[in-house]
């Protein structure tokens, strides 16, 4: 018996993360079936839609369009913000704090990374350009950090609630980033081809960008390039952090119970401020990884007015992973594998929308996961005990003979 | 420059603000965080505008433009509370992460209008074609008309105003008052403080918190179709400016109290509008400052109020705490 509790308590573990993969699993598959129904039913309004060649495309996510190579690249390119993201809005949940902040600290990261990458011209040199490119993310990573401080800085020492400083600073950002691109002393970084206004120049033009080492022509011109490799190790660097360190031990503790952290000596001051620093830089590299792509450019003048959707979604993408560092990968994967299907819906009646609205309908049914725990045997005993045939009864003498021996 | 349009102008960006920070205050007194506020304003905006725009196309209402828009706001109030019922759900019967529902909702919303924008209207954007505002020129009554137009008074009330303002001011006072001296409210706080302790003295916890997230949910969507109207010119969007997530601001702005709340969307209303009529003030206009810099001041003075009078949190002790029968 000690022996199968001890099995048991090995085993237990990735039981449980096998019930949390399995629960996720059961979102997914009611979310698109949910999805499926709206499409249904719409179809009877809708000429020539096909509910089942929907269906179709959603399960086959970027894997429909003309070029799938490229659709596949560009769908892994935008994954990487979306990673950083997540894993801003998840740190910071395990320490018991709701960064709604990261669309600002995504916006300061971009602005600082820019002002570094636009600024230094290396387009003859191609060397330097990397050395600019690696400090661009070090000055993004201090600016989503420094943004991120003045909420944590206001929850540790003056006990003001977080979500309302991050909707503050959220705004307050976009405002910056407007004024910052449009003073006079900048004016050099605008973008005055293409018959275009208020855009920026890209790093295509300093030589700065991300190097892709290739992935680009690999994916037929697409957007992707290195940076999905260094988000996949920093979000191991976060997993590390938070579950293999006594400082990750003590933030996790702070989210579980603040109080009874405090009573054991851990500083709460000290984990607030520092896990908002670091969900801030998270949020920051997101968006210096977004727009330090040679072909993505950034609307500057119209940044004031609306908050990047990056922000927001990385709050799907960690709720969706349960706030798992490792699973904020697979998390925002499959949320842009689901909106790569957007385009290609509109082939066949509907719009890209619906892949919005089964990624929402998903994230809903992530609350549920307990319940849908509790669908799975409790325990890892009562699995084996299925496929275990049973034991034969005890006879009853050998009970009896040892009873009546304790009774001697 | 004059200081009727100021003052003017400050209602229009407050009321909104304030009836969705009182939605949000409801929620959190029977306990449950009430994120999906935007969501709510964007559906409750959402019907309310494609209720106007059916019923203008079909030829009813074209003389009754008040009615219509009493009318709407009543569909809009029902729409957000209905929506809002998947928030309470997800809360109250399944025990759910609160903010994982407010998130789910607020990422809802705006994918059914695009969607439903897109197949039904042709655009991401709805217009109405309804005008609610009242001036001079549109009372039946000529007398009152002439006399709008002559007295200054009566010129602040009545001209260039939207009904929905002072249906607002009411219905606030009104809720603000039952929240707070009525039987059934004190019930709804107790279970936001102590569910428990609300239960043993008879309370049904479960009726009292549907109850809060539901008139949330109406009061929220009520708030949006009023943004739209006010401010868009009755023009739906898969968005409301972000006016939930300030609503959730104002509230804890405010404290979770009805007074401070109608104080806080003032202030926030007040140098909000500024950020737009900042040049018709002359010494204002004079200062070498961009104008995204008054677009960030409304946020950075809030936040400085907050530093200067920061207090003991009025907040809800069990807001967010799924309610267990049984647990103590």
């Amino acid at each position: 018996m000690a022996k199968t509790d001890e099995l048991s308590r090995k085993v237990k573990l990735p039981y449980e993360g096998l019930k949390s993969i399995g629960s996720s699993i059961i979102c997914i598959l009611i979310g698109i079936f949910i999805g499926f129904i709206i499409m249904a039913f719409s179809a009877i309004s809708i000429k020539d839609a096909n509910p089942w060649k929907g269906l179709a495309y959603l399960f086959a996510g970027p894997f429909t369009a003309l070029d799938m190579t490229m659709d596949f690249g560009n769908m892994i390119f935008y994954t990487v913000p979306l990673i950083f993201t997540s894993l801003s809005v998840a740190v910071a949940y395990k320490t018991g704090l709701f960064n709604i902040g990261a669309p600002g600290q995504f916006l300061i990261g971009t602005m600082f990374a820019l002002l570094v990458a636009l600024n230094i011209n290396c387009a003859n040199n191609p060397v330097a350009g990397v050395f600019v490119w690696i400090l661009a993310l070090l000055v993004a990573a201090i600016g989503g950090l420094l943004w991120g401080l003045i909420p944590g800085f206001l929850k540790g020492f003056f006990g003001i609630n977080e979500v309302i400083v991050t909707i503050m600073t959220n705004w307050i950002a976009a405002n910056l980033f407007t004024l910052v691109f449009s003073s006079d002393g900048l004016s050099h970084l605008i973008n005055k081809g293409d018959g275009k206004s208020g855009y920026l120049i890209t790093t295509a033009v300093t030589g700065t960008g991300t190097p892709d080492l290739g992935l680009k022509a690999l994916t037929h011109n697409s957007y992707l390039d290195i940076g999905i490799f260094i988000a996949i190790i920093i979000a191991i660097l976060c997993f590390l952090l938070m579950n293999k360190t006594t400082l990750g031990y003590s933030l996790r503790a702070c989210g579980l119970n603040k109080f009874s952290a405090k009573y054991a000596g851990m500083s709460d001051r000290f984990n607030v401020v520092f896990v908002m620093g670091l969900a801030g830089a998270l949020a920051g590299l997101g968006g210096a990884f977004y727009y330090l792509n040679p072909g993505i450019e950034i609307a500057f003048q119209s940044i004031y007015q609306n908050l990047p959707a990056y922000g927001f979604s990385g709050i799907a993408g960690a709720f969706l992973a349960n706030c798992n560092p490792i699973g904020c990968i697979f998390a925002a994967l499959f949320i842009r594998y689901i909106n790569a299907s957007g385009t290609n819906l509109a082939s066949c009646g509907y719009n890209q929308y619906f892949a919005d609205i089964i990624i929402a309908v998903i994230i809903y049914l992530s609350g549920f996961t307990s319940f849908f725990k509790g669908l799975f045997p409790s325990a890892w005993k009562n699995i084996k005990k299925l496929f275990t045939p049973k034991k034969p009864p005890v006879p009853d003498s050998v009970n009896s003979t040892e009873h009546g021996r304790l009774d001697k | 420059m004059n200081i009727t349009f100021i003052l003017q102008a400050t209602i229009l960006a407050m009321i909104p603000l304030m009836l969705g920070a009182l939605a949000g205050a409801f929620s959190e007194h029977s306990g449950i965080i009430n994120l999906g506020l935007d969501g709510e304003m964007i559906i409750g905006a959402f019907v309310g505008c494609i209720f106007c725009r059916g019923l203008i196309e079909s030829g009813a209402f074209v003389k009754n433009s008040q009615w219509l828009y009493i009318l709407a706001m009543i569909i809009a109030a029902l729409a957000g509370a209905v929506f809002s019922l998947l928030l309470s759900f997800s809360a109250i019967k399944m025990k759910a992460d609160q903010t994982i529902g407010g998130t789910a909702i607020n990422m809802l919303a705006p994918a059914l209008v695009l969607t439903f924008g897109l197949l039904f209207f042709n655009g991401e954007r709805i217009p109405s074609k309804a005008m609610f505002q009242l001036n001079y020129s549109t009372y039946s009554n000529k007398d009152f008309g002439a006399a709008v137009k002559a007295n200054g008074i009566l010129k602040f009330f009545f001209n260039e105003v939207y009904i929905s303002t002072y249906i607002v001011i009411v219905l606030f006072i009104i809720l603000s008052i039952w929240l707070y001296k009525s039987k059934t409210g004190t019930h709804l706080r107790a279970c936001g403080e102590h569910p428990q302790a609300a239960a043993s003295v008879g309370i049904n916890v479960i009726k009292m918190r549907y109850l809060g997230a539901t008139l949330s949910g109406a009061m929220a969507g009520l708030a949006g179709f009023i943004y739209i109207a006010t401010q868009t010119g009755t023009e739906a969007e898969s968005n409301v400016g972000g006016l939930g997530f300030l609503a959730l601001a104002i509230m804890i702005f405010g404290n979770w109290k009805p007074l401070w709340i109608a104080l806080g969307s003032i202030l926030f209303g007040f140098v909000r509008c500024l950020s737009v009529i900042y040049t018709s003030i002359p010494f204002l206009a004079a200062l070498p400052l961009p104008s995204y810099f008054y677009g960030m001041l409304p946020y950075i003075i809030v936040l400085i109020v907050l530093v200067i009078t920061r207090k003991k949190s009025g907040c809800p002790k069990a807001e967010g705490i799924p309610y267990e029968i049984g647990e103590r």
